[in-house]
C-alpha cells in the first residue's frame, strides 16, 4: 500500500475512534467503546508494524518515509508543514505506542468496566494515541510541539478523569502548568534554532547543525537546545518539574500505564535522540542533561523507598528511570537511552498495569502496607509483576538488565562521561532494587494485611493477557541489543539495536583513555559491580520486609529526621507553594487592589474631580440673579472695549 | 458600491426593525437581516483579490469640497478579515441573546445594527473624517446597549467607558484636523482628508526630541487607540464595561471593538509616523509585555468569571500590541491573526459565561463547582474554547500567539522572554478557574438548583449548539488552516513591513468597475 | 468749524453727554433696581440714550442712517416693550410678585 496513505490511516484510526467515541461519551457500554478504541489503535499498529517493514526492506542509509500532507503555517521565511516522517527513531517509536498502547486499550476495558464515564475515558484515551503519534512523527519541532502540548492536553484530561474530586482536578492542572512551564522554554528554545537556522524541519536542523563543537554557554546552539531540554524536563519530569508526575497517578492506573510511563514521559528523550547532532555539537547541553539525568535518578530513586502508595511508589521510580536515560543521552549514549526507553516501556507498563490489577482485587485499595501475600491470589499478577521486577532491577538475561548495563558503561566511558555519573547510576540502581524489592514484598509477599472485608480476586482475562504479552516482552524485549561482550559468547549474535540506528546517530568517540585493549575486561567488571549492587540490594530489602518484621521501622527511626524529609519528598512541592505560587497569588491580589483600584482608578477619579471642581467654581457664578447677570455683561463690555481702545 | 452596501445595509435594517409592528418576530427578523449581511460580506470577500496589496473595491466621492473631506472607502487585505470578522459575529450574537434581551427588544437589535454598521465604517473608512465619523457612531450605540441592557452598576461602567475612548478621541481628531492643514504640501495647494494623501506626508521627526510634530501627532493617535485596544494602564474600563455589559455587548466589546484600536494602530499610527513608532516601538512592546503579564496575574485572582476573562482580554491584547510593534513579518501577520482568534474565542468565552449566567444568575466562582457532572455538553464547549484561548496547537490562538512570540524574538530575545510567561501564567488563570467552576465537589449554586425543580439546570439547547457550533468549527478550522485565512492579508502585511518608511496602498487597477458609483 | 463756546454754543458733546447720562441712569436702573415694571423703563431709557446718540451723529456727520437706525430701535423698542410687559403681567398674575430677585430659580 501507498506509504503515505499508511501513514495517513495510522494517525487517522485513532481520530476516527476518538470521534466514534466522544460523540456518544455518555454511553456506559464498555464493550463497545472499549472495542472501537482497542481496534483503532490495533490498525494504527497494523499500520506501524506494516511501516517498519518497509523501513526494514529498504537499504539502511535511505531509511525514511515522508508524508506532506498541507502546509500549515507560513509566513515569509518561516514556513512549517504538516509534514511526518517514520525513520528508523520515530518507526521504533510507534511501534512502541500503538503496540504497548493497544495492549493498555484492551486493559482498560476490564479495568473501567464499572466506571460510568468509560466511553468518554476510550475517547481520551484515542485522543491520546493521536497527539503521541504526531509528535513522534512530526517533521519539524514545531509539529512536534503539536503533539508535545496535545498530550499534554489528554494527561491533564486523563488524571483529572475523575473530576468530581477535587485534588484529582488539581491535580490535572498541576500536570498541565507545570508541563506548560517546560514548553515556554520548548518555544523558546524553537525561536533560538530557527533564528539561528532558519528552519524548524528536523531534518534540515541536523544537517545543518555544526560538526564542531560549541564550547561557549551562550552559544546559539548551546542556548537553544538547553531551552529544549527544559521543555524536556516539564514533560518528562525531571528536576526541577518531576513534581507533577506523582501527583498524576490521580488518573485512572492504565492512564499512568500508558500515559506516566510509557510513552508521553519519555517524549523529551526521544526529542534528545530525535535532535542529537544538534545536542553532540553542544557539550555544555549535554553535561546539563546528564547532571540532571543523573540527579534526577538518585532523587526520586531515594523518594521511592518511603512511599507507600503502590502506584506513588512506580511513579517515583518512573522518574528515577527518566533520569537514567536523561544519563544515556547527556552522555551521548543516544542509542541506550533509546533502548532504555523501550524496555522500560514494556517493564513499567507491565507493573503499572499490575498494581492496576492489584488495585481492581483490592477495591481501590493503594495503600501497601494494607496489603501482603497477595501472591496466593493473584497469581498471574505476581507472575507478570515478578518478570518486571526482575528487569527493572536489571538482573540478566531481562530486559531492563541489557538497557540498564548500556547506559552505565557508556556513562562511564564515553568521553561526556564521568565516573561519578556512573557512580551516580549505580547507586540509583541498588535504590531501585531496594524499593522495587520492598515493593513486592510487601505487596505480593510476606504474610497478608487485607482487610477482612476485601476478597482480593484474579483479574478478567481482558487484563491478564496484556500483563502476560508485556511480561514476555519484559523477558526478551532487551535481547535486541545484546552488548558485544556478550554476544560474543552467544555465537555472535548480532546487535540488532545499534545497527538500526547507526545512519541516524552521531556516536560520540570513546574517551582517549578507553582505547586499551582491556576495556573488555572493564566492562565486564563494571557490569558485574552494578548487578551485584542491585542484587544485594534487592535481596536485603527482601529480608528486612518478609523475613524480619519491624525491622524497617527501626531502620526508619534510626535515621529520624532524614526518613521525614525523603517521605515527605524533600518538601519540594511545599516549598514551590511556598516559594513561588502563594507569593505570586497574594502579588496579584495585591497587584489588582492597588494598581487597579487604587492608582489607576484613583487617578481616573482625580482627574474627574478636577473637572468638577472647576465645573462647580463656574457653577457659583450663575446666581439666578438677572440683575447680576447683566453686571457681568457691562463689566463685559467695557474690558472688551477698552481693550480695542488700548490698543 | 459593495461597501456602501456593506455599512449602510444595517442602518437600514435598523431603521426597519425600530418601525417593526410585530413585537416578537423582532428576534427573527434580526437574525435574517443579520445572515443577509454575513452572505453580503462573503459576496464581498469572493471578489477581493487576496493576491494583491492594493485597495480594492474603492468608492469615492466628495463629501465636504471645502475641507478635502470625502466619502471614501476602500478594503485591503489589512481590513478584509475584521469585516468578516465583524459580519460573522453578528448573526452569533443574535441567536446568542435570543433569550437574555427582554426588554426594548427592538431598540436593541437596532443598536446592534447602527453598532455593526459604525465599526464596518470604521474598518472600511479611508478618509479621516469619515473613519473619525465612524468611530464616534460606534460609541453610541454601545453606551445604550450597557447603559440599558446592563447589570446593576452600569450606568457607572458605560460612562467611564464612554469617558475614556472620548478622550482619546479628541486627541485623535485634533492630530486629524492638524494633519489635514498639512495636506496641501502633497497635493497640489488642496486640503484633503484622504489617508492615501496622509501617507504621502513627510512630517518632520528629530529622535530625542519630545516636541516634534511627528511625536505629537504619534502620540495622540497611539493614546485614542491605546485606549480602545485597551493597553496598560489605560485598560480599567474594560473590566467594568465587561462585568456590566449585557452578553452580547461584551461579545461586541471583546470581538470586534477592541480590534479597531489594534486596526487603528496598523492602519493609521504605524505609516504615518513610522519614525516616531519606530523609535518608540520599544515603549509599546514594553507596555505590551507588561500588560501580558499583568493582565494574566490579575486575572488569576479574580472572583468573578466575567472579570476574569476581561482581565485575560488586557492579557490577549498584549499580545497583539507586541506583534504589531515589533514591525516584523511574523508579528504584524500574528498579530491580525490574533484579533480574529481573540474575537472568535473571546467572544465565545463571554457567550458561555452569559449561557451559565442565564440559568444560575451568578458569575462568582466561588459558587461554582462540579458542573462538569451537571452540564457535560455546556463543559466540554467551555473546555475547547478555554483550549483555544490559551493557545494550545491546532486551535486557532496557537497560530497567532507562536508568530507573535516569533516576531517579539526576531526583535529582542528578552521581550520573547518575558512574554512567554503569558504562555504559562495563561493556562494558569484559566485552568484553575476551570478548575473551580467545573470540577471538583458540587457548590452551592449547583446543589440548590438541584433541589430546587422550577430551577433545575438544562445542558445546551439547540439553539445554544446553533451558536457555539460556528465558532468551534472556527477555532478549529483557524488552528489547522491558518493560510486559508491569513493568504488573504499577508500581501498587504508584507507590502507594510516592507514599506513602512514610505507606505502608500496603491489603488487596485480594477477600481474604474468596482468603484463606479 | 468756527470755534464753540461751552456754555453758548450747543454742539455734539452736549447731546453725546445727555445721551451717555440717560444711558447711565438706565443701567443704574437696571442693575439696581427690584421692580420689573421699573426694570423695563430702564430699559426703554438706555434705548432712548442710544437713539439720541445716534441723531447727533447723523445729524453732525450729515448722514441719514443714523436716522433710519433710530426708527428701527424704536420699533424694536416698542415690540420689547409690548413682549416685556405682557410676560411682566402673566408673571405677576402667576406668582403675585415683581421683585425680580424673587425669581431666582436659574440659580446654578
Amino acid at each position: 500500500m501507498n506509504q503515505q496513505a499508511l501513514i495517513a490511516i495510522l494517525l487517522l484510526s485513532p481520530v476516527v475512534g476518538f470521534f466514534l467515541n466522544g460523540l456518544r461519551f455518555r454511553s456506559k457500554n464498555y464493550i463497545l467503546a472499549g472495542t472501537i478504541a482497542t481496534l483503532a489503535v490495533v490498525i494504527s499498529f497494523v499500520c506501524s508494524v506494516l511501516l517498519f517493514l518497509d523501513l526494514v526492506g529498504m537499504p539502511p542509509e535511505a531509511r525514511r518515509i515522508t508524508a506532506n500532507f498541507f502546509e500549515w503555517i507560513a509566513v515569509d521565511k518561516f514556513k512549517v508543514n504538516a509534514g511526518f516522517v517514520v525513520d528508523q527513531i520515530s518507526s521504533i517509536m510507534i511501534l512502541i505506542i500503538t503496540g504497548v498502547g493497544a495492549l493498555i486499550h484492551l486493559f482498560s476495558i476490564g479495568y473501567m468496566h464499572h466506571d460510568k464515564g468509560v466511553t468518554k475515558y476510550f475517547a481520551y484515551l484515542n485522543l491520546f494515541i493521536f497527539n503521541m503519534l504526531i509528535l513522534v512523527l512530526g517533521d519539524s519541532l514545531l509539529t512536534m510541539f503539536v503533539g508535545w502540548e496535545g498530550v499534554g492536553l489528554c494527561s491533564y484530561l486523563l488524571i483529572g478523569f475523575w473530576f468530581n474530586d477535587s485534588a484529582k482536578a488539581a491535580a490535572g492542572m498541576k500536570a498541565f502548568i507545570t508541563n506548560r512551564v517546560g514548553d515556554a522554554a520548548f518555544i523558546i528554545g524553537m525561536f533560538i534554532l530557527f533564528m539561528t537556522f532558519g528552519t524548524l524541519n528536523i531534518h534540515e536542523l541536523n544537517a545543518l547543525a555544526p560538526t564542531a563543537l560549541e564550547a561557549s554557554w551562550l552559544g546559539a546552539v548551546t542556548l537553544g537546545t538547553l531551552m529544549l531540554f527544559i521543555g524536556a524536563t516539564g514533560k518528562s519530569a525531571q528536576i526541577p518539574l518531576y513534581v507533577w508526575l506523582p501527583d498524576a497517578m490521580a488518573g485512572p492506573t492504565p492512564v499512568s500505564a500508558l500515559i506516566h510511563a510509557a510513552t508521553m514521559v519519555t517524549a523529551g528523550v526521544y526529542m534528545i535522540v530525535r535532535l542529537n547532532p544538534l545536542f553532540i555539537s553542544a557539550p555544555n547541553t549535554m553535561m546539563v542533561v546528564a547532571i540532571i539525568g543523573a540527579a534526577t535518578a538518585v532523587l526520586a530513586a531515594t523518594i521511592g523507598l518511603t512511599q507507600h502508595d503502590i502506584k506513588k511508589v512506580l511513579a517515583y521510580s518512573t522518574v528515577s528511570q527518566l533520569g537514567y536515560m536523561f544519563l544515556a543521552v547527556g552522555v551521548g549514549a543516544f542509542g541506550a537511552g533509546m533502548f532504555h526507553l523501550m524496555t522500560h516501556a514494556f517493564f513499567k507498563a507491565l507493573m503499572f498495569l499490575g498494581s492496576g490489577s492489584v488495585i481492581h482485587a483490592m477495591h481501590e485499595e493503594q495503600d501497601i502496607r494494607k496489603m501482603g501475600g497477595l501472591r496466593k491470589y493473584l497469581p498471574i499478577t505476581h507472575a507478570t509483576f515478578f518478570l518486571g521486577w526482575l528487569a527493572i532491577i536489571g538482573i540478566p538475561p531481562f530486559a531492563g538488565f541489557f538497557s540498564k548495563d548500556e547506559i552505565l558503561w557508556k556513562a562511564y566511558s564515553s568521553s561526556a562521561g564521568h565516573i561519578l555519573l556512573w557512580a551516580a547510576g549505580v547507586i540509583g540502581a541498588a535504590l531501585t532494587a531496594f524499593y522495587m524489592t520492598r515493593l513486592m514484598a510487601l505487596t505480593f509477599w510476606g504474610k497478608s494485611r487485607v482487610d477482612k472485608n476485601v476478597h482480593p480476586h484474579e483479574s478478567p482475562i481482558s487484563m491478564t493477557i496484556p500483563l502476560i504479552i508485556l511480561g514476555i516482552l519484559s523477558v526478551i524485549g532487551g535481547w535486541v541489543g545484546i552488548p558485544h561482550v556478550i554476544s560474543q559468547y552467544l555465537g555472535e549474535v548480532p546487535n540488532f539495536w545499534e545497527h538500526w540506528l547507526a545512519p541516524v546517530i552521531r556516536i560520540l568517540p570513546l574517551a582517549p583513555a578507553e582505547h586499551g585493549a582491556d576495556h573488555e575486561a572493564l566492562e565486564w567488571t563494571l557490569m558485574s559491580v552494578s548487578v551485584g549492587v542491585a542484587a544485594i540490594s534487592a535481596i536485603s530489602a527482601y529480608i528486612m520486609y518478609t523475613k524480619k518484621e519491624g525491622s524497617a521501622d527501626r531502620v526508619a527511626k534510626a535515621f529520624g529526621p532524614v526518613y521525614q524529609l525523603v517521605n515527605k519528598k524533600y518538601l519540594v512541592d511545599e516549598a514551590y507553594f511556598k516559594g513561588l505560587i502563594n507569593p505570586l497569588i497574594r502579588g496579584s491580589k495585591n497587584l489588582w487592589y492597588y494598581v487597579d483600584v487604587n492608582i489607576i482608578d484613583k487617578a481616573t477619579y482625580k482627574v474627574t474631580d478636577i473637572v468638577r471642581g472647576g465645573g462647580s467654581f463656574v457653577k457659583s457664578l450663575q446666581t439666578g440673579n438677572m440683575q447680576q447677570y447683566a453686571m457681568y455683561i457691562g463689566v463685559g463690555v467695557v474690558v472688551a472695549l477698552s481693550f480695542v481702545l488700548m490698543r | 458600491m459593495m461597501l456602501s452596501a456593506l455599512i449602510f445595509l444595517p442602518i437600514l435594517f435598523a431603521i426597519v426593525m425600530a418601525f417593526w409592528p410585530q413585537k416578537n418576530t423582532v428576534r427573527h427578523l434580526a437574525f435574517g437581516f443579520s445572515i443577509i449581511q454575513f452572505i453580503l460580506s462573503l459576496g464581498m470577500l469572493q471578489r477581493f483579490d487576496a493576491s494583491s496589496a492594493a485597495l480594492q473595491m474603492v468608492e469615492k466621492s466628495v463629501w465636504i469640497q471645502r475641507f478635502g473631506i470625502s466619502y471614501f472607502l476602500g478594503i485591503d487585505g489589512i481590513s478584509v478579515m475584521l469585516v468578516m470578522l465583524t459580519t460573522f459575529l453578528v448573526p452569533i450574537i443574535i441567536l446568542g441573546s435570543w433569550n437574555s434581551i427582554d426588554k426594548q427588544v427592538k431598540g436593541f437589535h437596532s443598536a446592534l445594527f447602527i453598532l455593526q454598521a459604525a465599526m464596518l465604517g470604521s474598518f472600511l473608512a479611508m478618509d479621516a473624517i469619515l473613519f473619525y465619523v465612524f468611530w464616534e457612531l460606534s460609541l453610541v450605540p454601545m453606551y445604550f446597549i450597557v447603559g440599558i441592557w446592563g447589570g446593576t452598576r452600569r450606568i457607572y461602567a458605560t460612562l467611564k467607558f464612554f469617558i475614556y475612548t472620548m478622550a482619546g478621541s479628541m486627541l485623535m481628531l485634533l492630530a486629524i484636523i492638524f494633519l489635514m492643514r498639512l495636506t496641501p504640501e502633497v497635493t497640489g495647494g488642496n486640503i484633503s482628508a484622504s489617508i492615501l494623501d496622509f501617507y504621502k506626508l513627510n512630517i518632520p521627526f528629530i529622535a530625542g526630541d519630545f516636541l516634534t510634530p511627528q511625536t505629537l501627532l504619534f502620540f495622540a493617535f497611539a493614546i485614542a487607540f491605546a485606549i480602545k485596544v485597551p493597553i496598560f494602564p489605560l485598560h480599567t474600563w474594560l473590566p467594568d464595561a465587561h462585568v456590566e455589559a449585557p452578553t452580547p455587548g461584551s461579545v461586541v466589546l471583546a470581538g470586534v471593538m477592541l480590534k479597531m484600536g489594534t486596526y487603528g494602530f496598523l492602519r493609521w499610527v504605524i505609516p504615518l509616523f513610522p519614525e516616531a513608532a519606530e523609535h518608540f516601538a520599544w515603549l509599546f512592546v514594553l507596555v505590551g509585555v507588561i500588560g501580558i503579564i499583568y493582565g494574566a496575574l490579575v486575572a488569576m485572582v479574580q472572583p468573578d468569571v466575567k472579570k476574569l476573562v476581561a482581565y485575560s482580554s488586557v492579557s490577549h491584547m498584549g499580545y497583539i500590541l507586541i506583534g504589531l510593534f515589533v514591525m516584523n513579518t511574523y508579528g504584524v501577520n500574528g498579530a491580525l491573526y490574533q484579533m480574529l482568534n481573540h474575537g472568535i474565542s473571546t467572544g465565545a468565552l463571554f457567550l458561555l459565561i452569559g449561557m451559565i449566567y442565564e440559568r444560575t444568575h451568578s458569575r462568582e466562582i466561588s459558587k461554582y463547582g462540579g458542573l462538569a457532572g451537571v452540564l457535560p455538553h455546556f463543559t466540554i464547549a467551555f473546555v475547547i474554547v478555554t483550549m483555544s484561548s490559551i493557545a494550545v496547537p491546532m486551535t486557532n490562538g496557537f497560530v497567532g500567539e507562536f508568530l507573535i512570540l516569533l516576531g517579539s524574538y526576531a526583535f529582542s530575545p528578552i521581550v520573547a522572554a518575558f512574554a512567554v510567561t503569558g504562555v504559562v501564567l495563561g493556562a494558569a488563570y484559566m485552568l484553575w478557574m476551570v478548575k473551580r467552576v467545573f470540577f471538583g465537589p458540587k457548590g452551592e449554586l449547583i446543589t440548590n438548583a438541584e433541589h430546587d425543580h422550577a430551577h433545575a439546570l438544562h445542558d445546551l439547547s439547540a439553539r445554544e449548539f446553533a451558536v457555539l457550533i460556528p465558532l468551534i468549527i472556527m477555532i478549529f478550522w483557524m488552528g489547522l488552516f491558518p493560510n486559508h485565512f491569513m493568504d488573504y492579508s499577508k500581501a498587504s502585511v508584507d507590502h507594510l513591513v516592507k514599506n513602512k518608511m514610505d507606505y502608500s496602498i496603491p489603488m487596485s487597477t480594477n477600481t474604474a468597475q468596482t468603484g463606479e458609483r | 468749524m468756527p470755534e464753540t463756546n461751552i456754555i453758548t454754543t450747543i454742539g455734539p458733546e452736549h447731546y453725546l453727554v445727555l445721551s451717555a447720562l440717560l444711558f447711565s441712569i438706565g443701567m443704574a436702573g437696571v442693575l439696581l433696581r427690584r421692580n420689573l415694571i421699573v426694570l423695563l423703563m430702564s430699559i426703554e431709557l438706555m434705548l432712548n440714550a442710544v437713539n439720541i446718540s445716534f441723531i447727533t451723529f447723523s445729524h453732525y456727520s450729515g448722514k441719514v442712517e443714523g436716522q433710519i437706525m433710530v426708527f428701527f430701535v424704536m420699533t424694536i423698542a416698542a415690540a420689547e416693550a409690548a413682549v416685556g410687559l405682557a410676560l411682566a403681567v402673566s408673571i405677576f398674575k402667576r406668582f403675585k410678585e415683581v421683585n425680580i430677585r424673587f425669581f431666582e430659580h436659574l440659580k446654578g
